[in-house]
């Protein structure tokens, strides 16, 4: 993935932004934008030889395909039919015919230009606004061929960023648990996908016990729990070199772990004599420091992003609740009061919310709260569901599901699905195998 | 690990179960006397059954259950218990493993540290009755291994165990 090389070569950003379209993302997807996304154009030379590297037909239009389905699994727009469009992909690149696409209803377009330059792959694109006939942007980029998916995340990217204002989470990756075989005998293996669910990868083989992978959200590390040699451990994994290690020389069990915002410790629970506390471990000097200190469960702890305070899990009032202390372990409050447990706090990337689970009466639900427990805000409910995960711009929560069981006990299956902050765009995200202990990754480029 | 004779299991597990019956028609009436709910197997929502029991030796059985998001041993744990140490005291090269289990409907990662509290339970009532802490390990599975994959109040019981689990 380093070898990406983006040449931004146009820039263009009409000042008189006034007036042009915009998606307002704080409300329910009730009136999705309808958008075109023209598919990128292509010329005959170009297109036959990345047909012999790639494998693709047409991988203008292959682009444009990835644009789509991150704009519709948004929720926020409506990509258009493409059988409707009638000015060719060229032309419209060149100078749209805006009555034509306003026939159509298309609000927003996007067009584009695939080149083989040197063996890279050069792509255009341009945004329109349809109803005030201008342009609000264009980019170029050259990266090598291989990257085409991610080309079309980075557009995506982009467009979201103009049309809504704040940054998208379309060139992104999920770390998340693979699982196969029956109920009681699951096997899991550490996986990575795309954000949509291309290039998925396996990276442990399933010979042992593995969960609650994360990301670091600087870099390609990822921490998470292994049971390698019936030892329940926090590991570290690059998974650029596939290197991984032992965190830390705890005697007994290491759980639930999370990197500092900074990515340079590693925040988790040790568990000794029956009780579980929450450590730090710093990266670079190896220094262990104990955080908490109480005989109740102390786990699942979760950084703010600005690393001053740390959220977590507890049962120190006799249930499971979300408490907030400073990152030294000073100022412990208890921020969950309604009816039920919570717990899997996680801080929002944007600092104003936590993502918790929630039982109660026998049910499950993700839901948000404010940082001092005010405004609750339930999104779903389901028999089982638990371990929200926020994309890097704190708009969509990733976790996983799983189902009851049938009187003979069988039927057992686990999903990822996401939700949108507004509590609307439910979906399920396609994996190969059964999934759960979703994780997002920050923005692949910036 | 588990070397005893099938036949002689066998007729045990029909001792136990008719001395079960007994002891269970006992805890019906006791649970009418303190009007605590009892289904089947279960008392309050502690696991009273023989279906997932397994013998480490004649009459000790392998494990105990624990009522919801608890760790506290009732009177059958402690008794099972006192039985495991008797034979463990009588078996002083065997070393073993508590495994610590949760039931699916609480969170991955409390539940770990539920499993481990468990375990820990049943290791601390052992080291009472003389086994040493050197003999015993714990490792908790949370709710990663389940030994009924049914989704109802039953199969929870049954989940939410410790399990001792010689080592050598």
């Amino acid at each position: 993935m380093r070898n990406l090389i983006i040449l931004f070569l146009i820039f263009i950003v009409p000042t008189n932004a006034l007036g042009l379209i915009e998606v307002d993302i704080t409300r329910g997807n009730l009136n999705p934008l309808p958008i075109a996304v023209s598919p990128l154009s292509i010329d005959d030379e170009s297109k036959k030889s990345f047909e012999k590297t790639l494998k693709k037909k047409d991988i203008g239009s292959e682009i444009s395909k990835v644009i789509e389905k991150n704009l519709k699994t948004s929720g926020l727009f409506n990509p258009l039919d493409k059988n409707a469009f009638l000015q060719a992909p060229d032309i419209a690149h060149l100078k749209p015919r805006f009555e034509d696409w306003n026939l159509i209803k298309a609000q927003a377009l996007i067009t584009g230009k695939v080149k083989n330059v040197d063996d890279k792959l050069r792509v255009e694109f341009r945004l329109w606004d349809v109803l005030a006939g201008k342009e609000m942007m264009a980019l170029a980029f050259t990266t090598v061929p291989n990257n085409w998916r991610r080309v079309g995340h980075i557009i995506t990217d982009k467009v979201y960023e103009r049309l809504t204002g704040e940054k998208g989470y379309f060139d992104t990756r999920i770390i998340y648990v693979a699982e196969e075989g029956p109920k009681t005998k699951r096997i899991k293996k550490l996986a990575i996908m795309d954000q949509d669910g291309a290039n998925n990868k396996f990276l442990t083989l399933g010979n042992e016990l593995v969960l609650t992978p994360r990301f670091n959200p600087t870099s390609q590390m990822v921490t998470y729990l292994s049971y390698f040699r019936n030892l329940p451990r926090v590991y570290l994994l690059d998974i650029e070199t596939g290197i991984q290690e032992v965190v830390g020389d705890f005697p007994g069990m290491t759980f639930a772990p999370r990197f500092s915002p900074n990515g340079k410790k590693i925040i988790m629970s040790f568990a000794k004599d029956g009780n579980s506390d929450i450590y730090t471990m710093d990266l670079e000097n190896r220094i262990v420091e104990k955080i908490t200190n109480h005989p109740s469960i102390d786990t699942s702890p979760s950084y703010s992003p600005d690393g001053k305070f740390i959220c977590f899990n507890s049962d120190r009032s006799g249930y499971q609740q979300i408490y907030v202390m400073k990152s030294d372990g000073s100022n412990v409050k208890r921020i969950s009061f309604g009816n039920g447990l919570y717990g899997t706090p996680v801080w929002s990337p944007r600092g104003d919310l936590i993502a918790f689970t929630k039982l109660h009466k026998g049910k499950f639900y993700i839901g948000v709260m404010r940082t001092d427990g005010s405004g609750e805000r339930l999104l779903t409910e389901n028999f089982y569901q638990e371990a929200p995960s926020w994309s890097p711009n704190g708009r969509v929560l990733i976790f996983y599901r799983e189902t009851k069981t049938d009187d003979k006990g069988e039927g057992f299956s686990a999903k990822l699905w996401s939700i949108d902050l507004t509590g609307y765009n439910e979906r399920l995200v396609d994996t190969p195998t059964d999934a759960s202990d979703p994780s997002w990754s920050s923005l692949l480029s910036n | 690990m588990r070397n005893i004779d099938q036949g002689a299991l066998m007729k045990l597990n029909k001792i136990l179960r008719n001395t079960f019956l007994v002891l269970f028609a006992c805890l019906v009436l006791s649970a009418c006397a303190t009007s605590k709910k009892s289904t089947g197997q279960m008392q309050g929502d502690v696991y009273t059954g023989t279906d997932t029991v397994e013998y480490l030796a004649s009459g000790v059985p392998d494990r105990v259950f624990f009522a919801t998001n608890e760790s506290v041993l009732t009177t059958a744990s402690r008794e099972t218990l006192r039985k495991q140490a008797a034979w463990l005291r009588k078996n002083s090269d065997i070393t073993i493993v508590l495994e610590g289990h949760a039931d699916e409907r609480g969170t991955r990662e409390y539940n770990l540290a539920l499993g481990e509290r468990r375990a820990n339970a049943a290791k601390d009532y052992l080291m009472t009755y003389g086994i040493s802490s050197n003999r015993i390990s714990v490792l908790s599975y949370g709710k990663e291994r389940p030994v009924d994959s049914g989704s109802n109040p039953l199969a929870w019981s049954k989940n939410r165990r410790s399990v001792t689990v010689k080592a050598n």
